[in-house]
């Protein structure tokens, strides 16, 4: 039997997180790709191409994400396409991450005045271009809020990998728990460490509503 | 390769499904009561006089809001019964999902608080109320009024996140999926059709939550 200390606990805990922070930014960074052409959609002219992507936002926010990865997981294999968990996480919760972008920044192109687009038509832009120039960054800037605070809502989601057997810092715990028998201490730190993470992009959240109110 | 899609399952896993289902209803029916009654609590305690009051339960709602629900429910399902406290996985789900409730409504709840205006409590002072009374008759049903749909909304996050609890062996829908799917080796098709279930549930309850608010809070009540 391998005796833990506190410190060999915390340190591979630590290690472990580096996958959760990994998954988090990659994630985001995906969503927040992918977000953009469902919002393109989501705003589009064509009717079907709107309704398409609000089914496609109402399909993520009305499905359990773990519905959602255990579906990549398992249903991917039967396309003939090998997959691992770390793929299945980052996929999974890349389009989750997508829809609900794609709904807040939907939010800040509709609260923009219509004249912002009939300005940007008046200067002779044509509609990529007043989107890319005019509408998106007023978007982006009004939402960056929610935008912070979803952020903080995925780092938790990834949680949910470790059930599909990605090993960040929940899967790393449960075997550390396994190895230990101390769940107090093990969830305790992990929820710390969750709670280190967090916590400062809660308050920098805050901190942007407040602005926002004051403006 | 072919892959043919196989629901022949289906007809004998109906029983299963359901009762999965009926499990996730009842837990989610007893944390919303649970957690919003909680979190009227909460969100007054976050006015109190008392600045340790305050300190308190803002410190509760930054402490479940910033961990994944998973990490709290492995907290209080594994960790808890070192101090003795030993619970089976149906209460410690219902724990877990009312505390992890109750952070997230005392915001909204406290929000709902202090929209309504001052004015109403003025006057229902200057109609000699008792403020137990102010606040059950007058400022409570109006803040509710307007948190409703905030209300709803998490009250269906709530219901989405719960399944996460058939991690600790609650017979819930999704643990119900993972029985089936260990029987059939129909993995995929067992968790789209349980994808399917949560999808209806999500849209049935909110419709459902809407036509009882309509109805008895912003009408009879306000």
């Amino acid at each position: 039997m391998i005796e833990f200390t506190f410190w060999d606990i915390a340190r591979n805990l630590l290690l472990a997180a580096r996958w959760t922070v990994l998954l988090s930014v990659v994630a985001f960074t995906g969503g927040a790709i992918v977000g953009v052409a469902i919002l393109l959609a989501r705003i589009s002219k064509r009717k079907w191409l709107r309704r398409s992507a609000e089914y496609y936002i109402g399909l993520f926010q009305g499905t359990p994400l773990l519905m959602q990865l255990f579906l990549l997981f398992f249903g991917l294999p039967l396309l003939g396409f090998r997959i691992e968990a770390w793929t299945a996480a980052v996929l999974g919760l890349t389009l989750c991450a997508s829809a609900f972008l794609a709904e807040i920044w939907r939010g800040g192109v509709q609260s923009l005045p219509n004249g912002q687009w009939d300005a940007g038509s008046s200067l002779g832009l044509h509609y990529v271009a007043q989107l890319r120039l005019i509408i998106l960054p007023q978007a982006f800037a009004i939402t960056r809020a929610p935008t912070v605070g979803f952020l903080v809502q995925l780092i938790k989601s990834t949680a949910l990998t470790s059930i599909i057997g990605f090993e960040e810092l929940v899967r790393t715990s449960n075997a550390i728990n396994n190895a230990t028998f101390e769940p107090f201490t093990v969830y305790g730190l992990v929820a710390l460490i969750y709670f280190v993470l967090c916590y400062p992009l809660t308050r920098y959240t805050k901190k942007l509503e407040l602005r926002a109110v004051q403006r | 390769m072919g892959y043919a899609l196989d629901f022949g399952w289906l007809n004998d896993a109906i029983g299963m499904i359901a009762s999965g289902a009926g499990m996730t209803v009842f837990l989610i029916v007893v944390t919303s009561v649970a957690g919003t009654v909680l979190s009227i609590f909460g969100a007054i305690g976050r006015r109190s006089r008392h600045a340790i009051l305050r300190k308190l339960v803002a410190g509760y709602v930054e402490l479940i809001r910033n961990t994944p629900f998973l990490v709290q429910l492995f907290f209080i399902f594994f960790g808890l019964p070192r101090f003795g406290i030993r619970l089976d996985p149906v209460t410690a789900a219902i724990l877990a999902m009312t505390l992890n409730m109750a952070a997230y409504s005392t915001e909204i709840v406290g929000a709902g608080l202090d929209a309504v205006p001052k004015g109403q409590t003025e006057a229902a002072k200057a109609l000699g109320l008792h403020p137990r009374i102010i606040f059950i008759k007058v400022i409570l049903p109006q803040a509710l009024k307007v948190i409703f749909p905030a209300l709803t909304s998490q009250i269906i996050i709530m219901m989405l996140e719960s399944a996460v609890v058939s991690q600790i062996a609650v017979r819930e829908l999704t643990y119900e999926a993972d029985m089936l799917q260990a029987r059939t080796f129909r993995a995929f098709e067992t968790y789209f059709i349980v994808t399917l279930v949560y999808l209806g549930l999500s849209i049935g309850l909110r419709r459902l939550l809407y036509a009882v608010g309509r109805r008895s809070i912003a009408g009879g009540m306000a």
